[in-house]
Formats: structure tokens, C-alpha cells, sequence
């Protein structure tokens, strides 16, 4: 167990270095870069720079040198933990995304949770109960959870919330607390806000993975240790637990491994809509605006949750199934 | 009552089964299952005892209703499969089961809830079963150990530790090679004859009166084979249990079986002691059956008899006798109109043919209620 989880972590920055260099690439492949965009948009505003001026910018980023040697230089100080200054805020990254990043992992943890806390029990009651009033209830909520897209569910909320109760449900804390520093007042009014985009977050996921959970019961349930524990006289309920849905539930943990980072992506659409203040929309107009270093690093460090998913998914697998220890 | 459970002690198990109350009376069982496309009579009356440290061999061809048959005693019949009519008798011999028995000493298993608590305590305890497969009935996330200490303490007031002692007990007992080792071992880990004795210890783990194998040979290969049969001989022996043993094999029946049911579709052809079965086997199916066996002395390169014809899909089953088509005595006009009632052909033996008897079941075939 431990030689597996040493591994894997030995493993983390060969995948993180593979990682960075594709990022870059891809960052870098739309024509143009940051100089360009902000030159487009300086000429929209109806104002221009010289060559020169253009030059002297270029330069100070670094845009004029080869790919290879810019990779490196950003690598370089990535790995002096230092994730540079975006070209676009005229900020230190570290220091735009820190608030974002917390309440982004805090926004999918909660969404995770959730949707794993309701979508395994009405899994295995909709696997047990099959072709019944609930199993049927259950299929009609799961198929409109995986059908409407999130942000349509977004969009309804809002706007049921400001017909209904006059309040605007935008954003994840209140006007005077924006800015405030940390306090339990601050943390409490994040609570109340953050709640809605939880549950439509969760509403989806849940669907998904209850879907998933009730074929793998199904599945299951016909095998013949389900039978045997039967014939030797356990109560249906603690057998069913206890043999059935304990294998059923290997193949929901292993979507670990890419349902968290999608929790994050997914929630850009969301967010943007709900105007949360989290990574997604920043890595977005990051890559609208070709803000190489801020895209880069958000896409690094969505990477690294990709990474860390898929790690504790292999590890609580291989805690779950005996078979997956003895084959590492 | 309690002179009936002095009897057992001293039953042998060749015994006469003539004078002795059963364990197990079957009677008129039908388990029928309620498809989409129609229903199917997976048993369709069928009526046996079983006597106390007996060992009953069911016999017959795949889909026969013979694993139905023991599902149905079990109450483990999968749904939409249901006991639809007829009396399953078992006569509980330990103190704990009594409560549930009538005035008779007998439960009728065929009215208790299939889930309810008295079926349960009935399981496992009072009858087990060795199943088919025993790499698929042991689960692989879960040690041999935990899975026998479970059976143990399901019926047995006893703590943790004392239940692991009793698991490496009967591990040791059929001769499971360092059981103590075994018992944090998984199923997977285990080769397929040791995995059969695990379920067989298993089994065993509550001193059930009556074991049920449903074909626990079929799965493992023949070397093994004959030892896991000489070893079930053994135990039932030393433990002097009832055994419902199940079986395509007729080689197997011939080794182990006291007493032989033969099925066919859900019915069944004919009944006796093992010996009259093999000897002078009386209703047509069962002397094809035998026929279809290769023997040392028959001539070679020829032809080995086969029972002509298939067995008619469960949808499409014949109306009268379910053997008609295939039979090589059919009577037009009778066989193909009326449906046989098993009857005794001698003193021994009891066949369901025309060819004995007249009785024949009433015109109107038993309806089902469509319920779903």
C-alpha cells in the first residue's frame, strides 16, 4: 500500500513536467500574443503605439525570444515557486489567484461531497427498488440533472430567486464583505451565498453518478455471493451493503480521478453566469486576452487537482479492492 | 418430539426411509416465473421427502427446475421467479427454530416470508448450501475468515475470537491444509478444490441438518472432483446430515445418492432408491437417460444412444406429459392430452407415466394470477 502511494507520488513531477510543456504549447499556439491583443485593444479605444513602443514591450516580457528559451524562463521560476506577474492585472499571480484557488477547491470539495453523499444512496435504493414508483421518480430526476446544462439551471435560479424573493443570488459574498478581510462574519456570509451554486453544481453530478451507481448495484446484485450471503440467512439490507454495493462501489471511485478537475472546469460556465469569484472565469479571460503566464499557471495548477484526484482515487481503490493491492 | 430427535442421532444413513418421519416433505411445489413474454414453469409440481441423514440425489438435464427446486426450499428464488402453489414441510431440529413450528413439529418454509426472520434463522442454520460456484459465491473483496465468521455468528451467540477458532475448526476439519494461514486469504487466492472445501466448511460452520449441493462438483476438475465427493460422504457420515445433492452427472448420483428424483421440465418422472433406479429403471425417460451412458464394456466405434429430439423451449412447453415428444413409448391420443401423476410402480419406486397408471391431472391447467 505504501510502495503504491510512493510511487505514485514519484511519479507526480515527470506528469507535471509533461504537463507544463503541453499547457505552453497550447497557450501558445493561438496566433499573436498578449502585445497583439493589447495593441487590438488600445486600437479599439481608439488609441496606438509605435513600433518602438511596441518593441520595448516585447522585450521586457520576454515575447521576442524563442519558445524554448520563454519556456524555460517560466518553468524556471515556476520551480523557484514564484508563478510571475500577469501581463493583463500588472499583478503578481500568486497573489490574484490565492483567494480564487481556496474558494474554487472549496466550492468543488463541497459540490463532491454532496453529490457523492445523495447520488450513492439514491443509487443503491433505485438499483434495489427496480421498476418501482421510486426507482421511476429517480430516473426522471437523473435524466433531467444529466440533460440541462448547468448553467440553464444557473440562470433559472437567479432569476426565480429575484421574481420570487427580490434578492439577487450573484457573486459568493455580499457587497460590504468583497473586500473585507477573513472573519467568521466574512466566512458566514460566503455560507449563505454559497449554497446555491453548490446545489446546481451538485445537481448534475449527483445525476450522473447515481446513474452510475445503480448499474454497477444492478450488476451486482445477481452475482452468486449476493446469493450466498442470502442463503446463509443474512437480512437482505446489511447483505446488500455490506457484499454488493461494496463492489459496486469500485468503478464510482475510480471517476474520482476525473470528476474533480471537471468539477472545476465544469463550474466556469456556472460561474461566469453566477459572477463567482473563482478561477474560472479568470483563467478565461486570461486566455482571451493571451495572458500567457496566468493562463499558464491556472492550467498547471488544474492539472496538479487532475493529478491529486486521480492519486486518491488509486489510493481508495486499492484500499477498497484486494485485488488492486496484490497486482502493484 | 424429542424421541424423533433421538432417532437421528442413531439414524444410519443407508436406512430404510419407510418408517421414519422426514425432514423435508416437498409436496405439489410449483415455482413459476411471471416474464414479459409469458410464464414459466420453472417447477411445476414437484413433490419429494427427504429423510434425516439421507442423501437424495435430483437428477436431470440443464433447466430441469432442479436448481429452482432448491432455490424454492431456500426461498431464494430470484424474483420475478415465485413459490406459486404447494407445501415445502421442513422439520426444524434445533431448539432455536422451534418456535416457528406448528403442531406437528413442522414450518411450512413454502408460507414464511422469504426475507422474514424465521426464514432466515432457518438458513444457514437448520439448511445450507453448497453452491455451483464457489470462486463467484465467495466474495472477492472480503477474506475467506471474515466471510466464515460471519456464517458463524449470524447463528451462533459467540464473540469474535471464539468464532474465528470455530472457522479454522471446520477448515481443518475438510481439510483445508493451515487453515489459520487461509483465513486471511481471498477466494482468488485459492486453488478451485480448496476453495469448494472453504464453502464447504462454510456450509458446515452451524451444524445444519440438511446441506443442499447444488452441483458442487461441476466446477472444479475431476481429480479434485472425486475427492471433494469422497469428502462430502464423509461428513455426512461423521455429522449424520441430510444431503440434497444435485447433479447432471449420473456417475455422481450412482457415488453418493441414497434416494433419486429424476426431473424433466420441471417435473417429476420418477423416484426410488438408488439402486432400483440404476438396476430397473421404470418410466421411459430415466431408462434413455442410463442408455446415454458410455460404459467400459459397450462396443466401440459405435454410436453412443442419445435421447432424441431437444428439450421444447419453456415457452413453448407441450401440453400433457412435458416428455411426449421424445418419448420412445408416447400413446397418441393420451400422452400428448393428459398430464401424469406421479404414482408408485412397486413397492419401491414411483413413476409419472401412463404406462403404469391412469391418473392423470384435471384438464383445466392451473392458472396463474397475473400479478406482477
Amino acid at each position: 500500500m505504501t510502495q503504491l502511494i510512493v510511487k505514485r507520488l514519484l511519479l507526480l513531477p515527470v506528469l507535471l513536467f509533461i504537463f507544463s510543456v503541453f499547457s505552453f504549447i497550447i497557450i501558445q499556439a493561438p496566433p499573436g500574443d498578449f502585445v497583439t491583443s493589447y495593441i487590438a485593444e488600445l486600437a479599439s479605444s481608439g488609441s496606438s503605439m509605435d513600433q518602438a513602443q511596441i518593441d520595448a514591450l516585447r522585450s521586457t516580457y520576454g515575447l521576442d525570444q524563442p519558445l524554448t528559451g520563454q519556456y524555460l524562463k517560466w518553468i524556471g521560476r515556476i520551480l523557484r515557486g514564484d508563478l510571475g506577474v500577469s501581463l493583463d492585472w500588472q499583478k503578481p499571480i500568486g497573489e490574484l489567484i490565492g483567494e480564487r484557488l481556496g474558494l474554487t477547491v472549496m466550492l468543488g470539495l463541497l459540490t463532491f461531497f454532496l453529490s457523492w453523499a445523495l447520488a450513492v444512496p439514491i443509487g443503491i435504493i433505485s438499483a434495489v427498488k427496480k421498476y418501482t414508483l421510486v426507482d421511476y421518480f429517480f430516473t426522471i430526476f437523473n435524466y433531467i440533472g444529466i440533460a440541462t446544462p448547468t448553467f440553464m439551471v444557473a440562470l433559472i435560479a437567479m432569476w426565480l430567486a429575484f421574481s420570487w424573493f427580490g434578492v439577487s443570488v450573484t457573486g459568493l459574498f455580499s457587497s460590504e464583505y468583497v473586500d473585507a478581510p477573513w472573519s467568521l462574519a466574512r466566512f458566514g456570509d460566503l455560507m449563505t451565498h454559497m449554497w446555491l451554486p453548490v446545489l446546481i453544481l451538485t445537481l448534475s453530478g449527483t445525476a450522473r453518478l447515481a446513474r452510475i451507481m445503480r448499474a454497477n448495484l444492478l450488476d451486482e446484485l445477481n452475482k452468486p455471493y449476493v446469493e450466498m450471503a442470502r442463503a446463509k440467512g443474512m437480512s437482505e439490507w446489511h447483505l446488500i451493503i455490506k457484499y454488493p454495493v461494496r463492489l459496486a462501489l469500485n468503478p464510482l471511485v475510480s471517476t474520482i480521478g476525473w470528476y474533480l478537475p471537471l468539477i472545476f472546469s465544469g463550474s466556469l460556465v456556472v460561474a461566469t453566469v453566477l459572477n463567482l469569484p473563482t478561477i474560472g472565469p479568470m483563467l478565461l479571460r486570461s486566455l482571451t486576452n493571451q495572458d500567457m503566464f496566468l493562463a499558464g499557471a491556472i492550467v498547471l495548477i488544474y492539472c496538479l487537482l487532475a493529478i491529486i484526484g486521480t492519486l486518491v482515487s488509486d489510493i481508495l481503490l486499492a484500499w477498497l479492492d484486494p485485488r488492486i493491492r496484490m497486482e502493484s | 418430539m424429542t424421541d424423533y430427535r433421538l432417532l437421528i442421532t442413531t439414524t444410519i444413513s443407508n436406512m430404510n426411509p419407510d418408517n421414519q418421519s422426514p425432514l423435508l416433505a416437498v409436496n405439489n411445489l410449483k415455482t413459476y416465473f411471471q416474464l414479459d413474454e409469458g410464464v414459466v414453469k420453472a417447477v411445476d409440481g414437484v413433490s419429494f421427502d427427504v429423510h434425516p441423514g439421507q442423501v437424495v440425489g435430483i437428477v436431470g438435464e440443464s433447466g430441469c427446475g432442479k436448481s429452482v427446486t432448491i432455490k424454492s426450499i431456500l426461498r431464494i428464488v430470484p424474483p420475478p421467479g415465485k413459490v406459486v402453489e404447494g407445501e415445502i414441510r421442513y422439520w426444524p431440529q434445533k431448539q432455536a427454530t422451534y418456535e416457528a413450528s406448528g403442531f406437528d413439529g413442522s414450518v411450512d418454509l413454502a408460507k414464511l416470508d422469504p426475507r422474514g426472520k424465521e426464514m432466515r434463522s432457518m438458513r444457514g442454520s437448520e439448511i445450507a448450501l453448497i453452491p455451483q460456484e464457489p470462486m463467484a459465491s465467495f466474495s472477492p473483496v472480503h477474506t475467506i475468515g471474515n466471510q466464515l465468521i460471519e456464517a458463524i455468528r449470524l447463528h451462533q451467540k459467540v464473540s469474535k475470537k471464539e468464532a474465528a477458532e470455530m472457522a479454522i475448526e471446520r477448515m481443518h476439519e475438510v481439510g483445508v491444509p493451515s487453515p489459520e494461514q487461509r483465513m486471511n486469504a481471498y477466494s482468488w487466492e485459492m486453488s478451485g478444490g480448496l476453495r469448494q472445501r472453504a464453502m464447504i466448511a462454510m456450509a458446515l460452520s452451524c451444524n445444519p441438518s440438511l446441506l443442499i449441493a447444488d452441483e458442487p462438483t461441476t466446477a472444479i476438475d475431476v481429480t479434485t472432483q472425486a475427492q471433494v465427493l469422497s469428502l462430502l460422504k464423509r461428513l455426512q457420515e461423521s455429522h449424520n446430515m441430510a444431503i440434497i445433492f444435485i447433479t447432471h452427472d449420473l456417475g455422481v448420483i450412482a457415488q453418493m445418492a441414497d434416494y433419486v428424483v429424476v426431473m424433466y421440465l420441471g417435473r417429476v418422472m420418477e423416484t426410488g432408491p438408488a439402486d432400483e433406479i440404476f438396476h430397473s429403471p421404470q418410466h421411459p425417460y430415466t431408462k434413455a437417460l442410463l442408455e446415454s451412458i458410455p460404459t467400459v464394456h459397450s462396443a466401440s466405434r459405435t454410436f453412443l444412444p442419445t435421447i432424441a429430439g431437444s428439450i421444447p423451449h419453456p415457452f413453448n412447453r407441450p401440453p400433457g406429459c412435458p416428455y411426449f415428444p421424445r418419448c420412445v413409448d408416447y400413446m397418441p391420443g393420451v400422452c400428448d392430452q393428459l398430464t401424469p401423476i406421479i404414482q408408485p410402480v412397486n413397492p419401491k419406486q414411483a413413476a409419472s407415466c401412463f404406462l403404469f397408471s391412469d391418473a392423470a391431472e384435471d384438464v383445466e391447467p392451473a392458472t396463474v394470477k397475473s400479478k406482477r
